[in-house]
């Protein structure tokens, strides 16, 4: 991944009551990407994003937004940074206009400025036809839609979104998600708090999950996948036609290939890097016929459950 | 911060509670109206300031419109100021708010500075009208020394229900659920309106001043002393200026302006003291509290 590193944290802890939540935490997020932040519930998630807002205090630590430390301005900081709570609220007696009005007067965007943007946002929400019905009425799905439009109203660098999915169905999931999923294009970096794997893997390009306020392991998504399930290794699947016994030794010569095994008429490779077209060269010379090849790609869950497995091992021993 | 100030305004203008209240008050302006109508004749021109019974004279059952607004301006400061922070905090609206560029301050500021607002309009349109009204009843137009002590009364009217208001904020950065607030805010406010006062001080003071000097804990006997001594120039009560047999030795006439001032000056600096320091224990937690939605 390219890009600088825009909101980082430095050994950041929080306790409450003598309970530590969030333990010496090292964070990297860089600048728009769209960055996983993981864990079960309990796991720091919402007070790691609270302190990087600024509206909680570290117990230590430091983090940096943008280059501003959150604790010491606070201002500096939510002036940049738009966010979704998890239980979004609203003034319920008020239309969804009047709710964005408010957020932009705080911000200091003028009048017809905040119209504009409020129909231009409502509209991307696909909530633009009830801008004048009271939020009383909004369903779940509505209102978060709507916290979406009111996380963007300010033009974040960067935003929040604490569990953005929950209680919504699947439908609305999607959608939600593909909105945010644009938001890297509009210039803002975004931060997914979530325990929801498959919904997260859809849209991050890097994720760190933590468990018990401590980092199990952060990076980018594809990079994170190999190291965990392959060693380091990319997984290449051949699919012939036939079941070949001599084809394992020609595709072993193929230099970088690690390991080969079969599985009925697949291969399985191991390899140092992408093989996949000196692989078929062998495999057509070799007289099979190929059917198909692909690069097993992993699945966070196959992350999440490799590095907590190892979590429960160590505590175990 | 305005911003905040002209939302938090339209939101009490716009409410049911609001609306109600005004009816209340409005109504009891006019049960007031209705006690003088019927005393006022009665009490005579013969001490000056008739246009001051207006607010004072009570009719047979009655009760004059002071002590209906010594009734009801507690329960419009706790109706104002009770469900101020805690309403934000269980309805998601407080993270959200407080995510936005503005001091945490500038939001309990508003809130409060918003309900004296609303108070203040609330007493002034009763008295206007009251006055209004009066004026056609009785025909005697007030003359300057009677407007500057309504208006003095109006002052002191509104830092008394900045008082329970600002009590009913504590009780809201206090307490999570809004019925824990708004009830020990009518708690309190039974506890020192009528079982302070007519139960407890008598049942533990021994002698007359240290009866007084309990009775005064209460913040209702320093408004009720206050509005008295404002309104009823000629009344100097027991304890007040004197204590004891020199009492019957004064003469009847009415306390000029300064003298009236000079003896309700320490109640008017007592209840803006509680009041600060009702706002002031507020704004402290307040600052203080974890902002979490859950």
């Amino acid at each position: 991944m390219s890009g600088k590193i825009v909101i980082e944290t430095k050994e950041l802890t929080k306790s409450y009551d003598g309970v530590t939540v969030v333990d010496r935490l090292n964070l990297h997020i860089r600048e728009k990407e769209i960055f996983g932040l993981l864990g079960p519930n309990g796991a720091g998630k919402t007070t790691t994003i609270l302190m990087l807002l600024g509206l909680t205090e570290p117990a230590s630590g430091n983090a940096w937004v943008f280059g501003y430390d959150p604790t010491r301005e606070p201002l500096k900081v939510k002036r940049l940074a738009g966010y979704l709570p998890e239980k979004v609220g609203f003034y319920e007696n008020l239309t969804a206009r009047e709710n964005l009005t408010f957020i932009a007067e705080l911000n200091g965007i003028s009048y017809t400025e905040a119209n504009r943007k409020i129909d231009e946002l409502l509209e991307m929400v696909g909530i633009g036809d009830v801008a004048n019905l009271a939020v009383g009425k909004f369903s779940r799905g509505m209102k978060q839609r709507l916290g979406i439009a009111d996380v963007l109203i300010k033009s974040p660098k960067v935003a929040f979104f604490d569990e953005p999915t929950s209680g919504l169905d699947p439908e609305g999931i999607n959608q939600i998600l593909d909105i945010i999923a644009n938001l890297p294009e509009m210039g803002a970096t975004v931060v997914i708090s979530s325990h929801q794997l498959y919904q997260v893997q859809r849209v991050c390009q890097s994720i760190g999950i933590l468990s018990k306020g401590k980092t199990v392991i952060e990076g980018s998504l594809d990079q994170l996948g190999r190291e965990a399930l392959a060693e380091g290794n990319y997984k290449i699947e051949v699919e012939i036609a036939r079941s070949n016994p001599n084809l394992i030794d020609i595709v072993k010569k193929v230099p970088g290939v690690r390991k080969v095994e079969t599985q009925g008429n697949l291969l399985l490779v191991n390899a140092d890097s992408d093989l996949r077209a000196e692989i078929a060269k062998v495999v057509v010379q070799s007289d099979t016929s190929l059917i198909q090849m692909k690069i097993k790609e992993f699945s966070l869950d196959d992350i999440y459950m490799k590095y907590f497995q190892e979590d429960i091992k160590l505590t175990e021993e | 911060m305005a911003t905040i100030f002209r939302k938090e305004m339209a939101d009490y203008f716009t409410s049911i509670r609001i609306v109600i209240l005004f009816l209340l008050v409005f109504g009891a302006s006019a049960a007031g109206l209705f006690a003088s109508f019927q005393g006022i004749r009665a009490v005579g021109a013969d001490t000056g300031f008739v246009f001051l019974k207006l607010f004072t004279t009570s009719g047979g059952a009655i009760p004059s419109l002071t002590t209906f607004i010594a009734l009801f301006v507690p329960i419009i400061g706790i109706a104002l100021g009770f469900d101020a922070i805690n309403s934000e905090r269980s309805s998601g609206t407080l993270s959200r708010i407080l995510s936005q560029p503005i001091y945490r301050d500038n939001v309990i500021n508003a809130k409060f500075l918003a309900g004296i607002a609303t108070l203040f309009i609330m007493i002034f349109a009763t008295l206007l009208i009251v006055s209004g009204y009066g004026l056609r009843m009785i025909g005697v137009p007030p003359n300057s020394e009677e407007i500057i002590r309504i208006f003095l009364y109006l002052i002191l009217t509104v830092i008394y229900g900045a008082f329970w208001m600002g009590l009913a904020i504590l009780f809201s950065v206090l307490f999570r659920k809004i019925a824990t607030s708004l009830l020990s805010s009518i708690g309190l406010w039974l506890f020192f309106g009528f079982f302070w006062v007519s139960l407890i001080v008598p049942a533990i003071a021994k002698t007359t001043e240290a009866s007084l000097l309990l009775q005064r804990i209460s913040p209702h006997t320093l408004f009720g002393e206050a509005t008295t001594v404002l309104l009823l120039p000629i009344w100097r009560g027991a304890g007040l200026l004197t204590a004891g047999e020199e009492i019957q030795y004064m003469l009847l006439n009415p306390l000029s302006l300064g003298q009236s001032m000079l003896i309700v000056w320490p109640h008017i600096i007592g209840l803006i003291g509680i009041t600060a320091l009702c706002f002031a224990a507020s704004y402290v937690l307040f600052m203080r509290q974890e902002i979490r939605a859950t």
